[in-house]
């Protein structure tokens, strides 16, 4: 009896929710159609996920049940499939349905074919084994003579068709390329596109038939064939130039309104074929002059017509920007098309901000003066609400990094990677800072050491185990390679002892396992630079690392590395005695087998020492890899009958050849690696060494050397080198001559960076995004010499700079100083002589002063007479501002000028200039960098759009001074003397 | 393109539709991510994304959020038309299209979709040659059944 009432009591759900998904409020007759209406208004009602589950199981159970029996119809299959694919949706399981899809597009009537095409195109993916059932259903189809039946099969071989079954249906299709249908015809080449797309090779002999479809009268099917020419382009645009010509006439009659009004898309003629052709110009184009020459009249038409403010013509016009920077470039165009790009970034539609910001990213290397001219509006974007703009930005200032703007943007970039919690853009962005870091500091322009070594520690804290494994690797060798000059190489190892030593002090903070090998790597190898009798105080913190659980066996495996390494420093250590009890009783093979070489290696010290030389990390050991001295030994071994050594390949051979024999394989595999496996890793520098002395070749290859090849050459003496140096010949005579000035500003920007900040909070936030501009965008200004423009229109825009050295001296001095700022280790040896006016640009001689003012609106404002007079606070102007000057007069720079010496000899000029000064926005009096008898002040001053830096130098003693030598390093152009 | 989803303010998917071969598994992480992903952000916020590798192009329509995935040298904006000109198709189709119609003709939705877009790229950007598509294959399907029903009650 209660079992009869359970029975009823479990059914009873089912049969209500049957019910409920058949029968639908009104209660009519239970038909097909409702049923999925049913299911859907079922799940709709349902509060829980939990409630939904269970009446999709119920749901599925039963479609089991109905699509496996019998007696089922295909028209309730159909039905079936239906609500099968809509479970699908859901994320529910319904691969017990996929073979009946198949049965169904194969069986059933046009009605039901179609929904089981579809089925099939929804659950089965390309590679899926039921496909292989589907492709007899094809080639029938694709022989009907329905027109629908045909169209059905070229739907599904366009989506998904096995790649080993193409042969099958290829004939069939190609046949249908001159069918008298044009949607036969489009679909066919769609068919085909799909085919060259996942087995090219298959579709190479008809080739020439896709120019028929190129030429078709059709335009949708012109239209499918560009989605195969832009792919064959892409892989080899060189076969295909012919091609442009037909190319720019279809785009011409595209944009000329040519095609049926049916393909306008919001009164835009044919938005998609005209992008279609863009692209596949900009691919023919790069590079290219003879081609792109082809394309100017119609890119510039193109320009031309986009001119609706609506956002298929945006896409347009970006899609032709970005075809006229690929091409070969032609001047005006690129001036219409920066344009563009303004309209773009100006714009205060979000997503039209984004493109502009996406489109400068891609031009800015070949034109960084659109970097200046929208430098505010890219700050606004630095901090955007949205994080997408912001990210975008990032990438922007990544591609225009220097020597002089690397602090800020690392800071920028370091301050979004803190709040990022998306693992692929950690990674990301960990790669582009370490990028900038790592190659800038190659570089002599290094920025100085303690500001390096924090900014990688910030990387490896942030990005820790998730970064490219070159990053510390890299990071580690340029420690150990260090740079040309040794006494700041070893500056910075030093610092970054000291910087880990503190870290390692903090306690319960978790650093990543990465982090810790770099730690433990440079700790080992480096600790001896802090001069302490015993490293004591470093082993109780490798020790107390080592016992922690939460430290990887990898990273335990370099700590040991680092333990050994300082052992053979110090060797009376209780602490290493203690970790060596600790771990020869290890669990951990790999552990207990370094210890035990701990161990023995400090049994013999001379040894220990040989093998762990301080400081070698970059230098070759030599090493009997033949393992000559066991000559002796085997020769000794084989007179008394031992089989002699066979190479591995060769016992293998035999193996094979001999089946019953004994497999040695797993012991001589282990002889070879067991002792490396762990030691692989910190070896890499520089501990592997020590052991693979006496093994395998195989490990020594990796341990001694370092990889020196594939690093890219990216920051040269100039700053940044752009890549552009190949590809634009216009921009070769770059002209070095305004770099210098820059950077003798930024010298004093990266210093005073700071306590400008501090300043200016109380001015506006409008001034704080100039000085970030200042900061961001300096040394951009160089390159906007080089503009391809090769128009002045853009000088308004640009970013001015006037820097003004302004010189007070009492005295004499007797020699040339020389000041080396750390920052940029440029040393500007300044050493002056009376008075004079610096022109950082002009080689036109003395007595053109006048031709000079015009550059500078302060200059005129002053008389410039010689007056050799002491004590006399004087001018030293350098007006080394590039944009200032127009294209024409810029040709005759020469990296290398003289200067114009002249003498203003206005004691009351200082006070002038402070005066006018002050009433712009300036920024704090700022020490650059002094010595005992001269020291070197500078602020800015922000004027419009100016900037002027205004330096005062100050001869703390009564000497005279005899001469000057401003040089900014390491270019000497930048020179002043008398 | 990639990939295009359909899926309600709730985040429940109405439509998908998947260009590349990924398993299911891939294919339920992803949308998962995705849809909560864009459901989190504000109105004002660009309709573009970058995920992983791909950006994701994405539009509200009423209570639908349509959302594509392209490569990173495909253009955004054509693609914000796409998915405009898809919703056009629909609202011509079913008459001012609404998130209903998409539900319970789902199959309807997939029809037109694989009209205008096939194998990921555009196939016809004609609307009228889209429809015309459609509604031959409907009418086929009508007049089999009007032969069909005619059969059946002859018998």
């Amino acid at each position: 009896m209660s079992d009869i009432v359970e029975k009823t009591l479990t059914a009873l759900p089912g049969l209500f929710l049957q019910n409920q998904s058949v029968g639908g409020p009104a209660g009519v007759k239970t038909s097909f159609s409702s049923r999925l209406g049913g299911l859907v208004r079922g799940i709709t009602a349902l509060t829980s996920k939990h409630e939904e589950e269970k009446l999709i199981q119920q749901e599925l159970s039963n479609l089991k049940a109905t699509v496996s029996a019998p007696t089922t119809t295909l028209r309730m299959m159909k039905e079936c499939m239906v609500r099968l694919i809509y479970c699908e949706m859901l994320g529910y399981d319904a691969s017990f349905g996929y073979i009946h899809a198949i049965k169904l597009a194969q069986q059933g009537n046009l009605l039901e074919k179609r929904v089981g095409y579809l089925a099939v195109s929804l659950f089965l993916h390309e590679n899926h084994e039921l496909l292989l059932l589907l492709v007899n259903t094809v080639v029938k189809d694709l022989q009907s003579t329905n027109l629908v039946e045909v169209c059905m099969a070229l739907t599904i071989v366009s989506q998904i068709f096995p790649r080993e079954m193409i042969p099958a249906v290829l004939p069939l299709i190609e046949d249908k390329l001159q069918h008298s249908k044009e949607i036969i015809r489009r679909k066919a080449v769609l068919a085909l596109y799909k085919f060259h797309l996942i087995a090219p090779n298959q579709v190479q002999h008809i080739h020439i038939k896709f120019r028929k479809a190129l030429c078709d009268r059709d335009v949708g099917v012109m239209a499918a064939s560009l989605h195969i020419y832009f792919r064959m382009i892409k892989e080899n645009s060189s076969g295909y130039k012919d091609l442009t010509g037909s190319f720019v006439t279809i785009l011409k009659q595209v944009v000329g309104g040519k095609l049926p009004v049916d393909f306008n898309y919001h009164s835009v003629p044919a938005p998609w074929i005209q992008i279609q052709l863009l692209r596949i110009l900009g691919l023919l184009g790069k590079d290219d002059q003879r081609t792109s020459e082809l394309m100017y009249d119609v890119l510039d038409e193109s320009l031309r017509r986009a001119e609706l403010n609506h956002n298929v013509t945006y896409a347009i016009l970006f899609e032709c920007v970005h075809t006229v920077y690929s091409i070969y470039p032609k001047s005006e165009l690129l001036e219409k098309a920066a344009k563009c790009i303004g309209k773009f970034v100006l714009s205060p539609k979000i997503n039209l901000k984004y493109l502009g910001l996406k489109a400068l990213t891609y031009v800015i290397q070949q034109d960084p003066t659109l970097a200046l001219q929208h430098q505010m509006t890219i700050i606004e974007c630095l901090d955007h609400p949205d994080p997408i703009i912001k990210r975008e930005t990032l990438e922007l200032l990544y591609r225009i990094t220097n020597a002089q703007n690397i602090t800020v943007i690392v800071q920028k970039m370091l301050e979004y990677l803190h709040q990022s919690k998306e693992e692929y853009i950690i990674v990301n962005l960990v790669g582009k800072i370490a990028d900038i870091l790592v190659l800038n500091t190659v570089d002599t322009y290094a920025p100085d050491n303690a500001w390096f070594i924090q900014t990688m520690n910030a990387v490896f804290s942030v990005g820790g185990d998730v970064m490219h494994p070159d990053i510390p690797n890299n990071f580690m060798r340029l420690l150990a390679e260090g740079f040309d000059d040794e006494t700041e190489d070893q500056q910075l190892r030093l610092y970054a002892v000291q910087s880990y030593l503190t870290l390692l002090d903090v306690e319960n903070v978790f650093y990543p396992q990465k982090f810790l090998q770099v730690m433990s790597w440079v700790l080992g190898e480096y600790y001896y630079l802090l001069d302490k009798d015993t490293p004591e105080e470093v082993l109780t913190k490798l020790y107390k690392l080592l016992m922690n659980d939460s430290v990887s066996s990898e990273t335990k495996a370099w700590l040991i590395a680092a333990v050994t390494k300082l052992t053979s420093q110090a060797h009376s250590s209780n602490i290493v005695e203690r970790l060596i009890q600790e771990f020869t009783i290890s669990l951990d093979t790999c552990m207990r087998q370094h210890a035990f070489e701990l161990k023995h290696l400090r049994e013999n010290v001379e040894l220990m020492k040989s093998l762990l030389p301080v400081d070698k990390s970059c230098e070759d050991m030599v090493v009997d890899a033949s393992l000559s001295f066991l000559d002796g030994f085997v020769a000794e071994e084989l007179s008394q009958g031992a089989a002699p050594y066979k190479p591995h390949h060769q016992r293998q051979e035999e193996k094979l050849s001999q089946e019953k024999v004994l497999n040695f394989e797993p012991y001589g595999l282990s002889f070879s690696s067991s002792g490396f496996t762990g030691r692989q890793s910190p070896a890499g520098i520089s501990l592997g060494s020590d052991i693979s002395g006496n093994s395998a070749e195989t490990g020594m290859k990796e341990t001694n050397s370092l990889k020196l090849e594939g690093i890219k050459k990216l920051w040269g003496k100039e700053g940044y080198l752009p890549k552009k140096e190949g590809k634009t010949g216009d921009e070769t005579e770059a002209l070095p001559v305004p770099q210098e000035s820059i950077i003798m500003e930024n010298v004093d920007q990266a210093v005073t960076k700071k306590d400008q900040c501090q300043v200016l909070t109380q001015s506006k936030e409008e001034k704080e995004k100039q000085l970030l501009a200042s900061s961001l965008f300096v040394g951009l200004g160089s390159e906007s010499t080089i503009n391809l423009l090769g128009k002045a229109d853009t000088v308004s825009h640009k970013f001015r700079r006037k820097p003004k050295v302004k010189e007070t001296k009492s005295g004499e001095t007797t020699s040339a100083h020389s000041m080396t700022c750390s920052y940029f280790s440029s040393s500007s040896n300044a050493t002056y002589e009376d008075d004079y006016y610096l022109d950082a640009l002009q080689d036109r001689g003395d007595k053109e002063l006048n031709k000079f003012s015009l550059n500078s609106e302060l200059l005129d404002s002053e008389s410039l007479t010689e007056l050799p007079s002491v004590e006399k606070l004087s001018n030293c102007k350098l007006s080394s501002s590039p944009s200032l000057f127009t294209d024409n007069n810029m040709e005759g720079f020469h990296p290398s000028q003289s200067t114009a010496p002249s003498v203003a000899p206005e004691t009351s000029l200082a006070s002038s200039l402070l005066e006018e000064t002050s009433e712009h926005m300036h920024s704090e009096l700022v020490e650059v960098c002094h010595n005992e008898t001269i020291s070197v002040s500078s602020y800015k001053i922000w004027k419009d759009d100016c900037l002027f830096i205004v330096w005062s130098v100050s001869n703390k003693s009564g000497l005279e001074l005899k001469s000057a030598n401003l040089e900014i390093a390491p270019a000497e152009n930048f020179k002043v003397r008398q | 393109m990639q990939f295009m989803l359909l899926f309600s303010r709730q985040g429940k998917l109405r439509l998908q539709k998947w260009y590349v071969p990924l398993s299911d598994k891939e294919k339920k992480k992803i949308t998962r991510e995705l849809v909560q992903t864009v459901l989190a952000r504000k109105p004002k916020m660009c309709s573009f994304l970058e995920w992983r590798d791909l950006k994701i192009v994405y539009k509200r329509y009423a209570s639908l959020y349509f959302c594509c995935a392209i490569e990173d040298q495909d253009n955004e904006l054509i693609t914000l038309e796409i998915i405009h000109r898809y919703v056009e198709l629909l609202d011509k189709y079913f008459g001012s299209v609404c998130e209903l119609d998409i539900i319970f003709n789902f199959e309807k939705a997939y029809f037109i979709l694989d009209e205008f877009l096939l194998g990921g790229e555009v196939q016809e950007t004609s609307k009228k040659n889209v429809l015309k598509a459609i509604e031959q294959a409907d009418l086929l399907q009508e007049v089999k059944k009007v032969i069909f029903k005619n059969k059946s009650f002859v018998t």
